[in-house]
């Protein structure tokens, strides 16, 4: 018995990827396992914790509860895709490293493409929208304080 | 502390780079060519007899390569090690004849990818005998009892009543007493990232490499005795990311599994957790613990007296989690001057999934008991909680105290904390808060409390619960080289979950060396290069790594010094140490710069003096300040060697409907010596603080009465999330440890040990003027909802 496999076209990070994949396949599993993408983790397997929540046409989706063949056709944006043009790092990472908003990295991916979505639409949120941006992702380690304050500082660097 | 360079600067992280770019290494990331996938079949049963496993449908299924049982592993590998003298409670990864909670593993699949092994996990059937099961400390404790371990002939792991100071006539004469039973509910501090093992066996050296997702001490050497192999046949890398612990990734028995595998099939081998397998089988849930509390006290507030007799569940097997009754001596009266105490600690098994060391190691439900205690004496005696706390808390001059338990604090200043935490909370403004919503039909409460944080883990605890082990050295080290380029670079032996040990070590070196940190690298020794470390376990790395760093620095810097003045010709006192460089004392005195001197120590060998190694590298193994005692005949004996401090006061608000609590205000006051980077210690703070909101409002790994775990997901087990943790203040405070390098304490329990029993005291404040009062972690809306009626 083999498992049917389907063909992918899907740009990630700016790039064409084409693969083939069973049905079964979650976005997450192909994205780190196939593409060696690692930096996008898995935490819950069950949409609650946001560790692996990539851009999905620019909006934040738990690449856990989709399936690789779903991404069909459109772009996804990981962690690795975040840096800035020049290759350092984006206002938002350089910010996230500042005020300390990480400690063991784990959710870390997860809480910059949550908050990158947030500036992306609002450039300027209150403390109140970061946390309703954010409030899909659990850390552990911070208590979200010094990840609310990274935000705040990335907004007010762009000013 | 103005006389630092580097030491409690802002400093950016070391290690957040790596992080932010999505280029951190954890467990799951790491790919060994003909990598493995192992799949787990785990019991549905408490308690059952396993009467047959037919693997054959499973053996066929693609992709398959191997099962494995309980039977074949038994037979050739030794059962995990206890933590207390139980020999008889055996432990092996797989289940052999018997299960003894739901989610045992009783048999792993080993196939070419995890979906594949998956799939054939379950096809494989095994037909059980369910037996009596108990799910409950005092069930377990009561006579005709089913065992959980029917070798053992007991439930029981660990009883002792300890009696410290005059007990008797404390309760005897006191004025008043007043007793109380308190629950602190299992829950665990749940890592975002589960547990994950890659397990390689290299032939052609006989050495099995292991990559895991660990924080625990001695996992080298229990692997390879496990495994029944020489400790140097066994290397743990420590070069990977550790996606958070808090104390439980220990995962010795999913590593012994993997190793098993990976030797016995000659291939690499990849353990990684689901979240059910984490929740309910990954052994990681937190003490559950029943305290009953006697205080005998004065009208005047005064304690003279407390006993706690504190049952503790550990589940159904045990590797230090007995233990996490045994730290709580080292801060049995918290920081107040009790001078009797009894306590009587049971550590019980049941038919639940086992419990292991979770941040603070049984240090937070102990304090949660105390300060329930101390808010209950002030009900009791319509004294102010504030007051009753002044006039117990240790004082300043009484420094350094030794309490009855036989630990002596070190340093502390508990009333100018509690009261800088007083005022950023701006007290009196937040009583007229609580006042006004109480006035507009809400029920609102202000919790404080007070509490320590033993830290420098030492391992005292194992020689007072388990007389027949020695251990008495807790050590940590640090290797310091400077290479001919003149960088210096930090070699550390232990993995590390977010405490930025590599900030840790490149701050604590250059400002020995006073060199800049960011050229400062610190890399990780795997266990076989001669690096002995405990792990950073119980607040100690500041303390023990911190330590053991300066004392490779101050070598190197020793040695520098040796060089300079034989090519100077002069006396080592005759020198004056500045940037690396080393002068003659005095104006336009003859100088060798910091690469001079380096190229003498690495090139030069007719320009060293005598006795001076060529090369420039130092290694320093440090012991734990006030460590290597053995208890006395009572039980006394000092545990850890530094005790900071913390004050927390919260306003919550409760609707009177739903009985859904908010937090409003949160202001924390802490005091943990010189802060070597404000900001990681500020983080873990934070971080404590928001995983004690969880203990006591949120999060239960709970159980049905017949033994299911009812809370193996993140939809019913609840992490609190950036809504329900609120913005939270930090006060600092500064008094040094005497102990230490810089006057530094521990700092990564902080938090956590004060948080669960300010918001439990604030629940019952807030509970106080409708009569009803609730001693039972967590504190759910349905809890409190009940407690209403």
């Amino acid at each position: 018995m083999t498992e049917k496999l389907y063909e992918i076209s899907v740009e990630v990070n700016g790039v064409r990827c084409e693969g083939r994949v069973p049905a079964r396949l979650s976005l997450v599993d192909w994205l780190r396992e196939e593409l060696r993408l690692t930096g996008t983790h898995v935490g819950c397997e069950h949409g609650v914790c946001g560790a692996c929540s990539v851009l999905l046409d620019g909006e934040p989706v738990r690449s856990c509860l989709m399936y690789a063949v779903q991404a069909h056709g459109h772009r996804v944006g990981t962690v690795e895709g975040l840096r800035s043009p020049e290759g350092g790092l984006s206002p938002l990472q350089d910010a996230f490293c500042e005020a300390h908003g990480l400690q063991c990295g784990y959710c870390t991916p997860g809480m910059l493409i949550a908050a990158q979505a947030l500036l992306d639409a609002t450039p300027h949120p209150t403390e109140e929208q970061i946390r309703e941006a954010i409030g899909g992702n659990l850390c552990r380690c911070t208590g979200y304080a010094q990840i609310v304050e990274a935000v705040l500082l990335a907004a007010e660097r762009s000013r | 502390m103005s006389e630092f360079r580097y030491v409690g600067k802002r400093r950016r992280a070391k290690e957040h780079v790596r992080f932010v770019l999505g280029r951190g290494r954890y467990v799951g990331d790491i790919h060994v060519v003909g990598m493995q996938h192992i799949a787990i079949v785990a019991s549905p049963h408490p308690a059952a007899r396993i009467v047959s496993i037919d693997t054959s449908a499973a053996a066929r299924a693609p992709g398959v390569r191997y099962i494995l049982t309980g039977e074949e592993l038994c037979a050739n590998t030794d059962s995990l090690l206890i933590g207390v003298d139980a020999p008889q409670v055996k432990r092996w990864p797989l289940a052999p004849g018997m299960v003894r909670y739901a989610g045992e593993w009783v048999a792993a699949v080993v196939a070419n990818s995890r979906a594949a092994a998956e799939d054939a996990a379950e096809l494989v059937e095994v037909q059980y005998e369910p037996q009596p099961c108990v799910v409950e400390a005092e069930a377990a404790l009561a006579a005709g009892a089913p065992l959980v371990h029917p070798a053992h002939a007991s439930n029981v792991l660990y009883r002792r009543k300890f009696v410290w100071g005059p007990v008797e006539q404390a309760f005897a004469q006191a004025h008043q007493q007043l007793s109380f039973r308190a629950y602190w509910g299992r829950s665990a501090t749940v890592p975002i990232e589960t547990f994950g093992v890659v397990a390689h066996w290299d032939a052609g050296h006989g050495i099995l490499d292991i990559w895991a997702s660990i924080q625990m001490p001695k996992f080298p050497d229990q692997t390879a005795r496990a495994l029944r192999l020489p400790g140097n046949a066994v290397r743990v890398h420590h070069d990977v990311d550790v996606g958070g612990s808090y104390g439980v990734k220990r995962g010795i028995k999913h590593t012994v599994l993997a190793g098993y595998l990976a030797r016995r099939l000659g291939a690499p081998m990849r353990l990684i957790e689901d979240r059910l397998e984490n929740m309910r089988g990954g052994d990681m849930q937190g003490p559950d613990r029943h305290f009953d509390v006697h205080v005998a006290f004065d009208f005047d507030g005064i304690i003279h007296g407390l006993r706690i007799r504190a049952l503790d569940d550990v589940g159904a097997y045990a590797g230090r989690s007995p233990l996490q009754l045994g730290k709580p001596v080292g801060a049995i009266c918290g920081p107040y001057r009790i001078p009797a105490i009894e306590y009587e600690p049971i550590s019980v098994m049941t038919n639940k999934t086992p419990q292991e060391a979770v941040r603070g190691f049984g240090q937070s439900p102990t304090n949660f008991a105390l300060e329930r205690a101390m808010d209950r004496v002030a009900r009791e005696l319509d004294m102010d909680r504030i007051e009753i706390r002044k006039r117990n808390l240790i004082r300043r001059d009484d420094f350094p105290y030794t309490i009855p338990s036989g630990s002596t604090y070190d340093s502390g200043d508990y009333h100018a904390v509690l009261d800088k935490a007083l005022a950023a909370a701006r007290y009196p403004e937040l009583l007229e808060l609580r006042d006004r919503t109480r006035a507009n039909g809400k029920l609102a409460g202000i919790g404080i409390s007070t509490c320590l944080e033993p830290s420098g883990g030492n391992s005292a605890f194992e020689v007072l619960l388990n007389p027949k082990n020695e251990t008495t050295t807790w050590m940590d080290s640090c290797l310091v080289r400077v290479d001919l380029s003149g960088a210096v670079t930090g070699v550390i032996g232990n993995s590390s979950s977010g405490q930025g040990h590599e900030s840790l070590v490149a701050t604590v070196l250059a400002e020995v060396l006073e060199r800049d940190p960011e050229g400062i690298r610190v890399v990780r020794a795997d266990s076989l290069m001669a690096l002995p470390s405990n792990s950073p376990v119980g607040s100690r790395m500041a303390i023990m790594l911190g330590g053991a760093a300066a004392g490779a620095a101050k070598t190197i810097k020793r040695t520098l010094l040796t060089i300079a003045a034989h090519n100077l010709e002069c006396a080592v006192e005759d020198l004056e140490y500045r940037n690396g460089d080393a002068s003659l004392k005095g104006v336009g005195g003859k100088k060798l710069t910091w690469h001079e001197l380096i190229e003498i120590a690495h090139r030069k060998f007719h320009k060293l003096p005598p006795g001076i190694e060529p090369g420039l590298q130092a290694k320093f193994v440090w012991e734990v300040p006030t460590g290597g005692g053995l208890p006395s005949a009572d039980g006394r004996i000092q545990m850890y060697p530094c005790y900071a401090f913390e004050a927390h006061i919260v306003l919550i608000e409760i609707d009177p409907d739903t009985a859904k609590p908010a937090i409003h205000r949160y202001v924390c006051g802490h005091d943990c010596g010189v802060m070597i980077n404000p900001d990681i210690v500020h983080g873990m703070t934070y971080g404590g603080i928001a995983h004690g909101i969880g203990a006591a409002l949120y999060e239960q790994f709970a159980y049905t009465a017949d033994g299911q775990l009812t809370s193996g997901s993140f939809m019913d087990y609840l992490i609190p999330s950036a809504l329900e943790v609120p913005p939270l203040a930090i006060v600092d405070h500064c008094t040094p440890s005497p102990l230490t390098e810089f006057g530094q304490k521990g700092s990564g329990e902080a938090g956590y040990l004060g948080a669960p029993a300010a918001v439990a005291n604030a629940i019952n404040d807030a509970l106080a003027p409708r009569g009803a009062s609730l001693d039972t972690l967590p504190m759910t809306p349905e809890a409190i909802w009940k407690a209403l009626r």
